[in-house]
């Protein structure tokens, strides 16, 4: 009796262990999964050319060069012009951070409307804007291309801020809403008693408040923007391609042997801006996103 | 129903608001002096919340007039109207600290840093919330919030002060704490306020002046006294007062040289109350009579009181009162008797009955007869 009382735990504990160290072991497996290409591509892009011809994929580099690199950012080339990504880069800088503004400040206007100044006909308005989310990037390309030629900014970096901007509203807008609907609309009329119109309102009060959800709405609109590819082939000529454009044409148009260690450099250099963003930003992401819904 | 005042410092005329098809206030009508302490009280969702936005010009209205201090504010913004306004969740910048909360109201209007100091100051120490001034209202208790949300209204040192439940949010205890500051702050500032509860207890204790209002029309309007004493229909006396007045259906006959009351009992013969008032009315009532105007035979003689034996069902002591409650008409009802008495249930009881006191209503249109 005794005895099977004492062992009776103490085999619990054991299974409790052994639970977590398979729960681990799994973990620790999907982790190597999801980090393998990454892995890969690192290395590769730290190995000349001769020793990824040579060597296994996966060992890691014998001599570091970062040459795929140099060659990557300033050198390689995107059809005839062979300046590597930078101006592309930049490119990309141009448009995204502009573009990640706009749209985030008409967003953070419009949700601060359709949630605290209940105009009539908001909730419609707000519907159709959550419908344009939903509307596929390949509907607009056509309408797009004719809006931006009456425009007169076709081709240019301003018209792709133009189209990011439109085709971000609605997204952003959708967190600001969110975001706003759970405050309680006594702070409006408390402000207007004190005086306050409704940009001073939003201004003094409801911006304050909106640290975290204006996190999440720019590392949203950061990805998006910076990882488009679509809109950024389609509305682009030679002199205003974003990076991911640029990064296309390195990989497919390189004549003769595959420098693949250029290749991979190249893929993490653009890819690098929202590897960051998320990595800094993350946790506000995570926290901004349950914030507005937890209230709701 | 409205009286008229020489110097009304609001006044509501035929007050109607409406959502869409939605009938939220119906004619309205109101008028208070300057230094009136108004008290607006009905059960939740009759409206006064929405009467308090339409005089604070926060919901547009849909016929009728306002006016605050002889001047017709139809079309005037919130701002203009110099009132100020403490909401149920206080409503509070969460992200302003408490000087500053209280100080923007000023700094939107232009008022020069010195002159906003001087102010801060003086309502920071009237409320006793100096050490607070730096902290930002997440960081404040319940009580600790309504005391800010208090001194950004008293800052504006308005014409009116509205107030929507400022008080529900905190516990009994502070409540009640609460409740006696408002009251002591109202007769220090000589100030006018309408005060929006849906405590019937609040509204006696501060009000000079109570509106009763129940699916958006207005029941009574008087004295907390008046109010009490007189209520206007069934609504009002079932409202006001607690435990609640009881309510008993009975007959009026003549009786003799007299008039006199028959009440119907499960457990007895009929109780029989003797007043002349019910001459005056038609044969079936509804006497209204108050606890405390049921009573310990023993302690009580004069003129108007009647006693007469009762079953005792129920003997609830509550410290300086016990309540005793028994079938009467059907009904249960509550006597307030004194705290050590010796009623126990079961046993026949004689109580004094006041009928000096007692409220007629008519079963029909519940309205008030005498
Ligand atoms: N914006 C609105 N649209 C439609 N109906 C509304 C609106 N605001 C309030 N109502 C309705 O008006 C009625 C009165 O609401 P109000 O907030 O004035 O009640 P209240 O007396 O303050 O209640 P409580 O004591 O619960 O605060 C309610 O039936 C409510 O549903
Ligand atoms: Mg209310």
């Amino acid at each position: 009796m005794t005895d099977n009382s004492t062992y009776a735990p103490s085999s619990r504990q054991w299974q409790t262990i052994a639970l977590r160290f398979g729960l681990y072991a799994i973990l620790l497996l999907f982790a190597l999964y999801y980090l393998m290409p990454l892995f890969v591509m690192i290395t590769t892009s730290l190995k000349s050319l001769d020793e990824i011809r040579t060597g296994s994929l996966i060992a890691l580099p014998r001599d570091v060069t970062f040459e795929a690199w140099r060659v990557a950012w300033s050198g390689a080339c995107t059809g005839i012009k062979c300046e590597g990504l930078s101006p592309y880069f930049w490119n990309s800088v141009q448009l995204a951070v502009p573009a990640v503004v706009i749209s985030t400040m008409i967003g953070a206007l419009n949700g601060y409307v359709i949630a605290q100044w209940r105009f009539k006909g908001a909730n419609i308005i707000f519907s159709l804007m959550l419908f344009g989310c939903f509307i596929p990037f390949q509907v607009v390309l056509l309408p797009m291309a004719k809006m931006l030629g009456l425009l007169n900014i076709a081709g240019t970096i301003p018209g792709l801020i133009f189209v990011h901007v439109i085709y971000g509203i609605g997204f952003t807008t959708l967190f600001f809403r969110n975001y706003y609907v759970s405050i309680s609309q006594e702070l409006v009329k408390a402000a207007k008693i004190d005086g306050a119109g409704f940009f001073r309102i939003f201004w003094s009060i409801f911006l304050p408040l909106s640290l975290p959800i204006i996190v999440v709405t720019v590392i949203w609109q950061f990805t998006q923007i910076w990882n488009d590819f679509l809109f950024g082939v389609s509305f682009s000529q030679a002199g205003t391609q974003p990076v991911t454009v640029a990064l296309n044409n390195i990989v497919n148009s390189t004549t003769g042997v595959k420098a693949y260690n250029v290749d991979m450099a190249a893929a993490i250099i653009a890819g690098l801006p929202t590897l960051l963003v998320y990595i800094f930003a993350g946790k506000y992401f995570i926290r901004g996103l349950t914030a507005g819904s937890v209230k709701g | 129903m409205a009286t008229i005042l020489d110097n009304p410092i609001l006044e509501i005329k035929n007050l109607d608001k409406n959502y869409g098809s939605l009938k939220i206030l119906k004619d309205v009508n109101v008028a208070i002096e300057d230094g009136d302490f108004l008290v607006l009280v009905g059960p939740s969702g009759c409206g006064k919340s929405t009467l308090l936005n339409c005089i604070a010009g926060l919901e547009p209205i849909t016929s009728g007039s306002i006016a605050i201090g002889g001047r017709d504010m139809t079309d005037i913004s919130p701002k203009d109207r110099d009132i100020a306004m403490v909401f149920q969740s206080y409503a509070l910048y969460p992200t302003m600290s408490v000087a500053k909360n209280i100080t923007f109201g000023m700094k939107v209007r232009g008022v020069e840093k010195a002159k906003r100091d001087e102010k801060l100051a003086y309502v920071a120490k009237q409320l006793q919330i100096e050490p607070l001034l730096a902290r930002r209202p997440g960081q404040l208790s319940g009580g600790q919030r309504q005391r800010v949300a208090m001194g950004r209204a008293l800052v504006r040192d308005p014409k009116l002060f509205l107030f929507d439940e400022p008080l529900s949010n905190l516990d009994a205890k502070l409540r009640v704490e609460m409740r006696t500051e408002i009251k002591k702050l109202h007769r220090e500032l000589n100030a006018s306020m309408v005060y929006v509860t849906h405590d019937q207890i609040e509204a006696m204790t501060l009000a000079t002046k109570i509106v009763v209002m129940k699916g958006g029309v207005v029941q009574q309007i008087g004295t907390p006294a008046e109010i009490y004493t007189h209520p206007a229909n069934l609504f009002v006396a079932d409202f006001m007062g607690s435990p609640a007045m009881n309510l008993v259906p009975s007959k009026a006959k003549k009786n003799g040289k007299g008039y006199s009351l028959t009440i119907e009992r499960d457990d007895a013969a009929p109780l029989i109350l003797k007043d002349d008032k019910a001459q005056n009315l038609p044969e079936d009532v509804i006497v209204g009579i108050r606890p405390e105007d049921i009573g310990d035979a023993q302690l009580r003689k004069g003129k108007g009181l009647q006693v007469s034996d009762c079953l005792v069902n129920v003997v609830e002591p509550a410290g300086a009162d016990t309540y005793v409650l028994m079938g009467l008409g059907g009904k249960e009802v509550v006597a307030r008797v004194q705290g050590e008495t010796h009623a126990s249930a079961g046993e026949m009881m004689p109580f004094t009955f006041n009928m000096a006191k007692v409220s007629y209503f008519d079963p029909k249109t519940g309205l008030r007869l005498n």
